[in-house]
C-alpha cells in the first residue's frame, strides 16, 4: 500500500480502529509513514473539534414559544396527563 | 471482581445516571404520559438538535423551526422508538429529516445538490485532492473548541464546504449516524456517502491544518518529492 491508497481507504478507517488493525497493509504503511500518520491524526482531530464545537445558544424568546408548543401537543396526545 | 472503587450512585431511585441508558428510561416514562420526563429529554437533546439544524441551515429562524418540529414529531412518534439506535441518534435523524425537507423546499423543485444522479462521485480514485499542509496541530481539539476565533474558523470551513459534502460530514462524523442511516436520509448509496465523507474530511483537514498546524513540525509528503531528474551526479 502506498500513500495514495491509504488516503483512499480513509473513508473507512478513521473512526474504526478495529477495522484498521485488521487491515495489515494499511497498518504497515501507517506505521512506517509519518506524513500519513499526521494526516490520519489531523482528520481525527478535525472530527473531534466539530463534535466539541460550541452548541449555538437558543434565543430565549424561542425557548418560550417552543415549550408552549410542546405542552399543547402533549395535552392533545395525553389528555389526562398533568402538564 | 474489580478493585477499582465504584462511584456511589447518588440518585435514589431507579434512574440510570448517564447517557443513552438514561434517555431510554426517559422515553419509557414519557410514553406513559409523564411530561416531566419528556421535558428532561428535550433539555438534554435540544442543544444538539439545534446545533445540527443550525449547521445544516445556517439560519437561526429555520433552526428554531426544525428544533420545534423535531420534538413535536418525537411526541407523535414516541411509541415508534424501537431501541435499535440510541435515543439521540433517533432524535437527530428526525431532526435531519425536517432540516432536509426545509432545504428541499428552499430550492423549490430543483434537483438538490446533495442528491445523486449526476455521477461524478465515482472518479474518486483519480481526483482526490492531495493533502498539502501536513503538520500536527499545536493544540488539542478540546482546548481549541473553547476559543471564539476557532469557533468562527470551524463554522467558516463548514460553510466553504459544498453542501453535499457538508451534510454527509455533519450527519455521519459529527452526529454519529451510521453510514447506512446517512445514506437513507440523503437518498444516496452507502458507497456514495463514503466517498463524500472522505472528500469532506480531507477538505476540512486541509483548511483547519493551515491555521492550526505546527509549521515547525511540518512533514513533507513523498509524492511531492519526485526523484530529481538525472542531471549529472549530484550527491
Ligand atoms: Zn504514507
Amino acid at each position: 500500500m502506498n500513500c495514495d491508497e491509504l488516503l483512499r481507504a480513509l473513508n473507512e478507517y478513521v473512526d474504526d480502529e478495529t477495522v484498521l488493525a485488521l487491515c495489515r497493509e494499511f497498518a504497515e504503511h501507517l506505521a512506517g509513514c509519518q506524513p500519513c500518520q499526521i494526516v490520519v491524526d489531523n482528520i481525527r482531530q478535525t472530527i473531534q473539534l466539530y463534535r466539541a464545537g460550541e452548541l449555538h445558544p437558543m434565543p430565549p424568546e424561542f425557548q418560550e414559544r417552543f415549550r408552549r408548543a410542546l405542552r399543547e401537543r402533549w395535552k392533545a396526545k395525553f389528555p389526562n396527563s398533568e402538564v | 471482581m474489580t478493585d477499582t472503587p465504584r462511584a456511589v450512585d447518588s440518585s435514589v431511585d431507579d434512574q440510570p445516571a448517564t447517557g443513552d441508558q438514561r434517555q431510554r428510561w426517559l422515553i419509557e416514562k414519557a410514553r406513559t404520559g409523564d411530561f416531566t420526563a419528556f421535558e428532561m429529554l428535550v433539555q438534554e437533546l435540544e442543544p444538539r438538535v439545534y446545533r445540527l439544524a443550525w449547521r445544516m441551515l445556517r439560519q437561526s429562524h429555520d433552526a428554531e423551526d426544525v428544533t420545534q418540529q423535531t420534538f413535536l414529531s418525537v411526541i407523535e412518534h414516541l411509541e415508534q422508538y424501537r431501541g435499535e439506535a440510541t435515543v439521540a441518534a433517533w432524535v437527530l435523524r428526525i431532526a435531519a429529516n425536517h432540516a432536509l425537507k426545509l432545504l428541499r423546499r428552499r430550492r423549490g423543485m430543483m434537483v438538490t445538490s446533495w442528491e445523486s444522479g449526476r455521477g461524478g462521485d465515482n472518479e474518486i480514485a483519480s481526483s482526490l485532492p492531495h493533502p498539502e499542509v501536513i503538520a500536527p496541530w499545536r493544540e488539542t481539539p478540546a482546548d481549541l473548541a473553547e476559543r471564539t476565533e476557532i469557533r468562527r474558523l470551524i463554522d467558516e470551513a463548514l460553510i466553504e464546504l459544498d453542501e453535499k459534502y457538508r451534510l454527509v460530514f455533519l450527519l455521519r462524523d459529527v452526529e454519529g449516524l451510521s453510514v447506512r442511516e446517512t445514506a437513507e436520509l440523503l437518498g444516496l448509496s452507502e458507497a456514495n456517502v463514503k466517498v463524500r465523507l472522505l472528500r469532506a474530511r480531507l477538505q476540512l483537514r486541509e483548511r483547519l491544518t493551515r491555521v492550526l498546524g505546527d509549521e515547525s513540525r511540518r512533514a513533507i509528503p513523498e509524492h511531492s518529492h519526485p526523484p530529481p531528474p538525472a542531471e549529472g551526479n549530484k550527491v
